[in-house]
C-alpha cells in the first residue's frame, strides 16, 4: 500500500468507527423510510378517526332520510351508549368522505337544542344549512375545536356545487342531463421519444426524484466537505501536520483525506440504501398482510345483506386503487433510466464532492480554528445554496435557460443537473456538464493544493483573501 | 578525533518568502556522526532551513546533498524530524497512531509493532497502548512523540527545540537518547536558542541571523577563536599590589580582596607568554588557590556575535 492508501485507511477508520457516523448510518434510513410510509401510515390512521359531523338541513334538500325522531330521543337518552345507525342516515348529495360522515338531524330541530346535542356527544361539529340557503349562500359551522382546514373545504366546494344544481334546475334543466354532464378527467401525459417510442410520463414522481437527487447532492457535499475542513482545522491546531508533511507531501495528506471521507460517504449511502430498503419492504409486508386477511374475511359476508355489500364495494374499491397505483409505480420504475440516474448521481456525488471538498481543504488549511472559516465559508456555500433555491424554479421548467446554465455551471451543476436529470436531459448537455466538473475539479484541486501547502504551516496568523491570492501566485 | 566525512551538505541555500527573505545563500556541512547545533534567534530561519532538509519546503536556490547524493523525496525514509509545532491526532490511541506515522515512514506493520514494543518497553509505558492521546500528559505525549521519531532508525535526526516543554527528568532522559543514538552512528541536528544544551552534547555549531549564517565550525574552535586572553587567579589573602604594577605584559582588570581572598583578573596583551610563565611571575605575590583561563561560553559568543552583526538602523 503507497502512502496515500495509508492516509486514507486512517481517514476511512477513524471515521466509520465513531459514534456519529453509527447515529446517522441508523438515523438516516429510519427518516427516509418514514417520509416513504409515513404519508400512506398517515393516511391509513385518517380513515380510522372519521368525524362525525351533525346536519341540520333546513331546506331538506341535502339529505335522503331523515332522522326517526324516536330513535333520536331514544338517543339523546341514552347518549353514548347507542351508536348512531348511519345507514339510516344516508345521503346522497352530501356524500361522507373518508374522513367525514354527516349526520342528519331533524331538520325543524332547534339550534340550542343541536348544540346541546353537540356538547353531549363524541361528535365533531354541527353544520346548519338555513333554509335560504340557495338564495343566501352562508352557512355555519359549530366545532368544539377549531375546524380542520379540509373539512371547510370539502363543504365549500360540495355545497357550491349544489347551489349551481338548484339554480339551474330553476332555470329548467333536466338534474338527469346534468348528471350525464358530470366528468372526471384524468391528464395522462406521454412523452414522444426521439426514437418515435412513446411513453407514459409520472410528473409527480419524476419531480420528487429530481427533488431528492439533488437535494441528496447537497447534502452530501455540504456533510462531508466540512468532514475535510474540520480535519484539515484539526492537523493543524493538533500541530501533528509538521510531522506528517515531513513523510509525505502536503498534497499526498489533502487527497488522502479527501479520498477517505468519501469513501465513508459513500458506505454511508450503500448503507442507507440497503437499510432504508430493509425497512421499507418489512413495514410495508406487514402493514400489507392483514389487509388482504380482511378482505378475505370480508367477501363471504357481501352476499349476505345491503349494508356490508356497500362496505366490501367500498374495501374492494381501496383494492383497485392500491392495485392501480402499485401498476403505476411499476409502469413508472419500467419507464425510469434507472442506470442513467443512479450512474449520473454516483458521478455527480463524487466529481462535485472532489471539487467542493478541496475547496473545503483549502478553507481548513488557512485558519486557526472553525470559528475562522466564515468569511471563506460564504463564497463556497453560496453557489451550493443557490442551486437547492432555484430548486422550484428549474423544477417548474427543467429544460429552460436558468436550468440550462445552472447544470452546465460546475459549482451548481451537481445539485441542478440531479433535479433535470429524471425529466430527461439532452445527451450534449449532460456531457458538456460533466466535462466542465471534471475540468474543474482538478484546477480547483490544483488550486486548493495551492492554497493547502502553504496554510497548513501559517500559525496565529490572520489570512485574508489578499493573503491567500499571494500564496497563489507564490511559486 | 580523526576527521569525519560530511554526511549533510547544505549548498548556498535562499529562500524568500512573500516580501520576507528567510535563508540568505547558507551553506552547512554536517558531519556523518557527529550532534550539529543549529543556533539563532527565533526568527532568524533555522525552522525553514529544517523544512527545507525535510523537503516540506523547496528551496529558491541552492541544494541539499545526504551522504554525497542530491537529496530526493525517497530520503524522508532516512530522516527523523521532530519539530518545533509537534502534536499528535487526540482521539487516536497511541499504538494505533505511532504504528500509522511509522509506516508513513515506510516501516511495514510488523516492522512498526516489533520496534514500537522495543522502546515502549523501554521508556516503560507499556500501558499506555491503548490509550487515547488525550489522555497523556504533556510530557508523555512528548515521549511519544520522540519514539516516533526516531522509530525507523533514521541516519539523519533533526529536533527543533526538542526540550521545549520537557520537565528536567525528562529532558535528561532525551538528552542521554540522544546521545546513546550518536554512539550508534546517527548524524543529529539539533536546532536551539537554548545556548546552554549545546555546549553539553554539540561536536559543531552554526549560527544563523538574519537569515544569514555568521559563524560555525566546532565547538571548541569557535570558543577558541573567541578566547578573550583573559585569566582568573584567586589568591587567600591579600596580594603584594606593588610588584603586580611593575609587571608589563598584562594588563589588571579586576584586583578586589574581599573577606581573605584575592580575585585577580588579568588580560595578556603579549599572546607569546606562555601560561607556565604567567603562573611563574604570579607565585612571588601571594599564596595561589586557583588559576583559571576565562573562556567566553557559546552563550556569551552568541549574544556579541548577534549585537555585531545587527544591521545598521
Amino acid at each position: 500500500m503507497g502512502k496515500i492508501g495509508i492516509i486514507i485507511k486512517r481517514e476511512y477508520l477513524t471515521r466509520v468507527v465513531k459514534k456519529s457516523f453509527l447515529v446517522m448510518t441508523i438515523i438516516g434510513p429510519i427518516l427516509m423510510a418514514a417520509l416513504m410510509i409515513g404519508p400512506a401510515y398517515l393516511a391509513h390512521m385518517d380513515e380510522e378517526s372519521a368525524k362525525d359531523i351533525l346536519v341540520i338541513d333546513q331546506t331538506g334538500a341535502f339529505q335522503k332520510y331523515r332522522l326517526n325522531s324516536t330513535y333520536l330521543t331514544n338517543y339523546r337518552l341514552k347518549k353514548d351508549s347507542v351508536p348512531f345507525d348511519s345507514s339510516k342516515v344516508m345521503v346522497r348529495r352530501l356524500p361522507d368522505t373518508k374522513n367525514l360522515k354527516f349526520i342528519f338531524l331533524d331538520k325543524d330541530m332547534s339550534l340550542s337544542e343541536a348544540k346541546e346535542l353537540l356538547r353531549n356527544t363524541e361528535n365533531y361539529a354541527l353544520l346548519l344549512i338555513p333554509h335560504n340557503f340557495v338564495s343566501q349562500p352562508m352557512i355555519n359551522l359549530y366545532s368544539k375545536k377549531e375546524a380542520v382546514l379540509g373539512i371547510t373545504s370539502y363543504l365549500e366546494n360540495k355545497l357550491e356545487k349544489e347551489i349551481q344544481i338548484e339554480k339551474l334546475k330553476i332555470k329548467g334543466v333536466d338534474p338527469d342531463i346534468l348528471r350525464n354532464t358530470k366528468t372526471d378527467i384524468n391528464v395522462s401525459t406521454i412523452i414522444i421519444e426521439e426514437s418515435g417510442e412513446e411513453k407514459e410520463s409520472f410528473s409527480a414522481i419524476t419531480m420528487i426524484m429530481g427533488i431528492a437527487g439533488g437535494f441528496l447532492i447537497y447534502f452530501f457535499i455540504f456533510m462531508y466537505g466540512a468532514q475535510v475542513m474540520r480535519g484539515v482545522i484539526e492537523e493543524k491546531t493538533n500541530r501533528i501536520i509538521e510531522v506528517i508533511i515531513s513523510s509525505v507531501k502536503p498534497f499526498e495528506l489533502m487527497m488522502g483525506k479527501i479520498i477517505g471521507v468519501a469513501l465513508v460517504g459513500l458506505t454511508q449511502f450503500l448503507l442507507w440504501i440497503i437499510l432504508t430498503s430493509i425497512i421499507v419492504s418489512t413495514v410495508t409486508a406487514v402493514l400489507t398482510v392483514p389487509q388482504s386477511e380482511i378482505i378475505k374475511q370480508q367477501a363471504p359476508t357481501s352476499i349476505m345483506g345491503g349494508t356490508s355489500n356497500i362496505a366490501t364495494t367500498n374495501f374492494a374499491d381501496d383494492t383497485n386503487k392500491v392495485d392501480t397505483i402499485v401498476k403505476q409505480l411499476n409502469k413508472f420504475i419500467a419507464s425510469v433510466n434507472w442506470g442513467l440516474i443512479l450512474g449520473s448521481f454516483l458521478f455527480y456525488f463524487i466529481f462535485g464532492y472532489l471539487m467542493y471538498a478541496a475547496l473545503f481543504a483549502a478553507i481548513g488549511s488557512a485558519v486557526d480554528n472553525e470559528a475562522d472559516t466564515q468569511q471563506f465559508m460564504l463564497p463556497v456555500t453560496i453557489p451550493l445554496i443557490l442551486g437547492l433555491v432555484m430548486m422550484q424554479t428549474i423544477l417548474e421548467n427543467p429544460d429552460g435557460t436558468i436550468a440550462y446554465w445552472f447544470s452546465i455551471i460546475p459549482l451548481t451543476s451537481p445539485i441542478v443537473m440531479m433535479m433535470r436529470i429524471p425529466f430527461g436531459v439532452p445527451v450534449i448537455d449532460l456531457v458538456l456538464s460533466m466535462i466542465i466538473l471534471v475540468s474543474s475539479f482538478f484546477f480547483f484541486t490544483w488550486l486548493s493544493g495551492k492554497i493547502y501547502r502553504v496554510g497548513i504551516l501559517m500559525y496565529g496568523k490572520k489570512v485574508n483573501y489578499k493573503e491567500i491570492w499571494k500564496w497563489i501566485r507564490y511559486h | 578525533m580523526p576527521e569525519r566525512m560530511t554526511f549533510l551538505k547544505i549548498e548556498n541555500i535562499s529562500k524568500t518568502y512573500i516580501q520576507h527573505q528567510a535563508l540568505d545563500n547558507v551553506s552547512i556541512d554536517v558531519k556523518k556522526g557527529s550532534v550539529f547545533g543549529l543556533l539563532g534567534p527565533n526568527g532568524a530561519g533555522k525552522t525553514t532551513l529544517i523544512r527545507i532538509i525535510n523537503q516540506i519546503i523547496a528551496p529558491d536556490q541552492g541544494e541539499v546533498f545526504l551522504d554525497g547524493k542530491k537529496l530526493l523525496p525517497e530520503d524522508v525514509r532516512n530522516i527523523g524530524y521532530l519539530p518545533e509545532e509537534r502534536g499528535l491526532y487526540k482521539k487516536m490511541k497511541v499504538g494505533e497512531q505511532a504504528i500509522y506515522l511509522a509506516r508513513l515512514k515506510g516501516l511495514s506493520r510488523k516492522e512498526a509493532v516489533e520496534r514500537l514494543k522495543y522502546w515502549f518497553k523501554k521508556f516503560e509505558i507499556t500501558a499506555w497502548w491503548d490509550k487515547k492521546v488525550e489522555e497523556l500528559s504533556k510530557g508523555m505525549q512528548q515521549k511519544i512523540q520522540f519514539i516516533v521519531t526516531i522509530l525507523h532508525e533514521p541516519k539523519l535526526l533533526i529536533f527543533d527545540e526538542p526540550f521545549s516543554g520537557f520537565d528536567p527528568i525528562n529532558a535528561n532522559l532525551l538528552k542521554n537518547e540522544i546521545l546513546d543514538l550518536k554512539e550508534k552512528g546517527a548524524t543529529i541536528i539539533f536546532s536551539t536558542h537554548n545556548m546552554a544544551s549545546v555546549e553539553e552534547i554539540c561536536d559543531d555549531i552554526a549560527l544563523i541571523n538574519n537569515s544569514k549564517k555568521i559563524l560555525d565550525g566546532s565547538v571548541k574552535d569557535v570558543k577558541a577563536s573567541y578566547k578573550s586572553n583573559r585569566y582568573k587567579i584567586v589568591f587567600d589573602g591579600a596580594i603584594n599590589a606593588m610588584q603586580l604594577s611593575l609587571r608589563h605584559q598584562y594588563k589588571v582588570l579586576e584586583n578586589e580582596t574581599k573577606e581573605n581572598t584575592t580575585n585577580l583578573i588579568l588580560e595578556v596583551s603579549d599572546t607569546s607568554i606562555s601560561t607556565n610563565d604567567l603562573i611563574a611571575s604570579l607565585l612571588p605575590l601571594g599564596k595561589i588557590r586557583s588559576f583559571s583561563d576565562i573562556v567566553p561560553s557559546i552563550d556569551e559568543i552568541f549574544i556579541k556575535v548577534v549585537n555585531e552583526n545587527k544591521p545598521a538602523l
